[in-house]
C-alpha cells in the first residue's frame, strides 16, 4: 500500500498526470449531471449516436491533418445534435431512426476515410484509440485543460441557474409549456451541451464509452435515491470518485483509461444496485 | 366577461382539422365537462386552450385577466413520470414556476403555496415520499396539488380519473367537486365518462368534427346526442 502511495505521489510529480486528473474529474462531473436529465428523457441513446458522430468528425479531422481537431468535431457534434432533436421530436420511432442512421453512417464513413487517406504506419492503432480513448488523456495540453475548465463551468453554471426549470421540463413537458416555458428551447440547451461533453468525454474515454460516463452514474443513483436533487448530487459524486478512481487505477498498473473507468463504474453500479435491492427487501 | 370564450374555432394539427366550428364560453365558477369518441379532438382541444398548439382558424379569448400561463393543468401521466425518482414536495413546489419570471429559485412565499396546496389536498404527510412509490390516487393528488399552485382561477383537467379504482375514482371527482364549489375555481375537465360528467359538471361540450352540443349538464340528457348516449346514465332515462 504504501508503495503505491510512494509511486503516485512521484507519478503527480508530473503535469500530464495532474491535468488528467483534474480533466477526468471535470469532465465526470458535467456528463453525470447531464446524464440524469438524458436518461430520465429516455434520451440516452442521443448520447451514443453523438459519440459516433463525433468518430466520423475526428476521422475527418485527421485526414484534414488538422493538429486541434476540436475546432471541427465540436460544431459537426452540436449541429447533429439539433438534428436529431428537431426530427426526433415529431415521432419516436422516427428519432429512433434517425438516430442509429446518423450513428452508424458517421463510424462507417470515419473508418473509410481513415483507411483510404491516413499516412499513419499504424492505422488500427490510430482507430482504437480514437475509439477507446487509450492515452489521449495523458498528451494534454495547457490549453485542452483550460477548455475543459471552461466548458465545465457552463455546464455547472446552466445546471444550477435553471435547475428547476430542466426539472419541470424533464419530469413533465406539457404542464412545463402549459406554464410558460420553452420546453423546445431547453431541449436544445440539453441537446447543444451533451454534444460538447461527449466532445470533451471522447478524450478521456475514447468515442465508444462516452455514453457509459453519460449513463452509470444517473442509473446507479435511481437505484438508490429518491428525489431529483439527491438523484443528481449522488450521480456528481458517484462519477467524480469512479473516474478519479479508475485513472488512478490505470496510472498504477497501466492499464488503458478510459476502459479502467468504465470498469470501474460498472462495479460500483452492481453494488447500488445490491444496496437498492436491500433497501427495498428491508422495507 | 367570460373567462374563456371560443369563437367560430377549427382545432386541429398541420393544417388538418379535427374539430371545426367551435362555439362556447366558459364562465368563472363553472364546472364544464367535455366529452366524446377517442379522436374525437378532447385533448386537441385543451392543448389549444393552453396554447400549446395554435388554433386552425377563430379565436381564443381570455378575460378576467386570466393569463395563459396562469392554468393549473393536470395532464395524463406519461411512461416517464412512472419510474421518475422526484419527492412529491419537488413536484408540487414546480407549479410555481411560473410565478418565477427569470428568477431561477423558488421564495419562500411559492415553498408556502405548495405546503398550502398539498395540506388542501390532504398529501402533507407524503411530502418526502418518492413519486413513483404513490398509489395511483395519490400521484393524481399530487399532480393536483401542483396544478393548483400554477392557478387562483382556472383548472385544466384531462381524465384525471384515467386508470384508478372505484373509490380513488369517487375521491378524485369529490375533491374537484369540492374545489370548483367550494374555492370556486373554474374546472374544465376531459372525461370519458358520461354519467360521472352529468352527475358533477354544470356544462356539457360533447365535441365531433361538428360539435353536437354545448349547454347546462342538465338538459344534456334530453338532447339527441344525450340520448343516444342514455345507457351511460345508470337506469334513469
Amino acid at each position: 500500500m504504501g508503495e503505491a502511495i510512494g509511486k503516485l505521489a512521484l507519478y503527480f510529480e508530473y503535469p500530464f498526470v495532474r491535468y488528467a486528473l483534474i480533466v477526468g474529474v471535470l469532465i465526470a462531473l458535467c456528463s453525470s449531471l447531464l446524464g440524469v436529465t438524458l436518461v430520465l428523457k429516455r434520451f440516452s441513446f442521443i448520447g451514443d449516436g453523438l459519440s459516433h458522430v463525433a468518430f466520423g468528425a475526428v476521422a475527418i479531422a485527421a485526414v484534414l491533418g488538422l493538429s486541434n481537431d476540436i475546432i471541427l468535431v465540436a460544431p459537426i457534434t452540436v449541429l447533429c445534435a439539433i438534428l436529431i432533436l428537431r426530427t426526433g421530436q415529431n415521432t419516436k420511432i422516427k428519432g429512433d431512426a434517425v438516430i442509429a442512421l446518423l450513428s452508424v453512417s458517421a463510424l462507417a464513413v470515419g473508418y473509410l476515410l481513415m483507411n483510404i487517406f491516413s499516412a499513419s504506419s499504424n492505422l488500427s492503432g490510430d482507430v482504437c484509440t480514437t475509439l477507446f480513448g487509450s492515452t489521449s488523456i495523458l498528451t494534454l495540453t495547457t490549453m485542452d485543460v483550460w477548455m475543459c475548465v471552461f466548458m465545465s463551468l457552463i455546464v455547472i453554471a446552466v445546471f444550477v441557474l435553471f435547475y428547476n426549470r430542466i426539472f419541470s421540463v424533464t419530469f413533465d413537458e406539457s404542464f412545463a409549456m402549459a406554464t410558460g416555458i420553452k420546453a423546445a428551447r431547453y431541449n436544445l440547451l440539453i441537446a447543444v451541451i451533451t454534444a460538447l461533453v461527449i466532445v470533451l468525454a471522447m478524450n478521456l474515454v475514447g468515442t465508444l464509452l462516452t455514453s457509459a460516463l453519460i449513463i452509470f452514474p444517473a442509473l446507479s443513483a435511481m437505484r438508490v435515491f429518491k428525489s431529483f436533487k439527491s438523484v443528481l448530487i449522488c450521480s456528481a459524486v458517484y462519477s467524480v470518485v469512479c473516474s478519479a478512481l479508475g485513472i488512478i487505477i490505470s496510472i498504477l498498473f497501466g492499464t488503458p483509461v478510459g476502459s479502467t473507468i468504465v470498469a470501474v463504474e460498472i462495479i460500483f453500479f452492481l453494488l447500488f444496485w445490491l444496496m437498492g435491492f436491500l433497501k427495498e427487501a428491508g422495507k | 366577461m367570460a373567462l374563456v370564450s371560443i369563437k367560430d374555432t377549427a382545432l386541429g394539427y398541420e393544417g388538418r382539422a379535427i374539430v371545426e366550428n367551435l362555439n362556447f364560453q366558459v364562465n368563472s365558477g363553472d364546472y364544464l365537462c367535455i366529452v366524446g369518441e377517442n379522436g374525437s379532438g378532447k385533448t386537441t382541444l385543451m392543448k389549444t386552450l393552453l396554447g400549446l398548439i395554435p388554433p386552425l382558424d377563430g379565436k381564443i379569448i381570455y378575460g378576467n385577466g386570466l393569463k395563459r400561463c396562469e392554468i393549473g393543468y393536470l395532464p395524463q401521466q406519461t411512461e416517464v413520470q412512472k419510474d421518475f425518482p422526484a419527492s412529491v414536495c419537488e413536484i408540487v413546489l414546480s407549479g410555481c414556476l411560473n410565478r418565477c419570471g427569470s428568477r431561477p429559485f423558488y421564495k419562500s412565499e411559492e415553498k408556502a403555496m405548495a405546503e398550502k396546496n398539498m395540506e388542501r389536498l390532504g398529501i402533507s404527510k407524503l411530502s418526502r415520499r418518492c413519486y413513483r412509490e404513490l398509489s395511483g390516487g395519490q400521484q393524481q393528488r399530487v399532480l393536483l396539488a401542483r396544478a393548483l399552485c400554477a392557478t387562483q382561477k382556472l383548472l385544466l383537467l384531462d381524465e384525471p380519473a384515467a386508470g384508478l379504482d372505484p373509490k380513488a375514482t369517487k375521491d378524485m371527482y369529490d375533491t374537484i367537486e369540492k374545489l370548483n364549489k367550494h374555492d370556486g375555481i373554474t374546472v374544465i375537465m376531459i372525461s370519458h365518462d358520461i354519467a360521472q360528467a352529468a352527475k358533477y359538471a354544470s356544462h356539457i361540450l360533447h365535441i365531433a368534427t361538428n360539435p353536437l352540443f354545448f349547454g347546462a349538464a342538465s338538459d344534456y340528457p334530453k338532447s339527441d346526442i344525450g340520448r343516444a348516449y342514455k345507457g351511460s346514465f345508470g337506469g334513469e332515462s
